[in-house]
């Protein structure tokens, strides 16, 4: 999967991710916001922790993963409902999300992410007080 | 990352790159004709299967599931798996997005005629089910010595 001889890195970085692109799966999720902050749980079926990548790039947060799963060999496809082998998804972040504090975990293929608010931002109860 | 990765050759990411060139391979666009009893495309669970001269393989991508709930069951070569996923709803919460599934399945496979329901093996990992369905030895390919 490297580039051709003569193809520059960048080029060949830009081919894969293209490719990568048109072959992925884009992960059912479910997203809440709570108290605390926000919280997103993406079904990744296949996805062992070793081969899940998650990135926050300013105000992105990427989600990837690499279904791998074990093949005999020289098996033959009779029903393929699972067409690529690559999870991929991102979102855009707000501002009072605190990015540097994102909690995941993955069990079963269930990626569950907490993004928790920045202190600034939880809500404060405000006494009413009685004259 | 991923374009790190893609410079490396590691054997270990050889042997993984393979098994995915492998896969995208079998399951690539080029798509086999689908059965009398397959599900509509966006079912849950998404089911591939393959098969070899030894037995056929069937993988459920069905994650977060409790294997307990699983009834997996197979008459001749009728291969059916039902159960449930139930997510819990949080309380107090504000919801963006409720893309997963929840609720009860039921797919029903139809296999290759020469399995042998009395050799099926199960286990659930990262999320997949995946189903050995052994074939019958006679079925099998035999060579032929020639006298």
């Amino acid at each position: 999967m490297t580039g051709k001889p003569g193809m520059t890195k960048q080029e060949s970085r830009g081919l894969k991710q293209r490719r990568d692109a048109e072959h992925s799966i884009r992960p059912a999720v479910d997203i809440f916001e709570n108290q605390a902050g926000i919280v997103l749980r993406a079904d990744m079926p296949g996805v062992a922790r070793e081969h899940l990548n998650m990135r926050v790039d300013h105000d992105t947060l990427s989600i990837e993963g690499e279904i791998s799963i074990s093949m005999p060999e020289g098996m033959e496809p009779i029903h393929a409902d699972v067409r690529a082998t690559h999870y991929r998804r991102s979102f855009l972040l707000s501002r009072e999300l605190d990015s540097g504090r994102i909690d995941a975990s993955l069990k079963d293929g269930v990626l569950t992410v907490r993004i928790p608010k920045l202190a600034e931002h939880q809500p404060r109860k405000i006494e009413i007080r009685t004259a | 990352m991923f374009g790190i990765l893609g410079d490396l050759d590691d054997s270990l990411f050889a042997d993984f790159r393979r098994m995915q060139e492998q896969m995208d391979e079998l399951f690539g666009p080029d798509r086999p004709p689908s059965g009398i009893r397959s599900a509509a495309r966006g079912s849950f669970p998404p089911i591939n299967v393959g098969s070899t001269p030894e037995r056929v393989d069937v993988y459920l991508f069905a994650a977060g599931l409790d294997p307990d709930k699983l009834d997996v069951s197979i008459q001749q070569n009728l291969l059916t798996i039902a159960g449930e996923r139930r997510l819990p709803r949080e309380e107090d919460a504000n919801y963006f997005r409720q893309e997963r599934f929840d609720g009860e399945f039921r797919r029903v496979l139809s296999l290759p005629d020469d399995v042998d329901p009395g050799r099926v093996d199960a286990a659930y990992r990262d999320g997949v089910l995946h189903i050995s369905i052994h074939r019958r030895e006679a079925a099998r390919p035999r060579r032929i010595a020639i006298k």
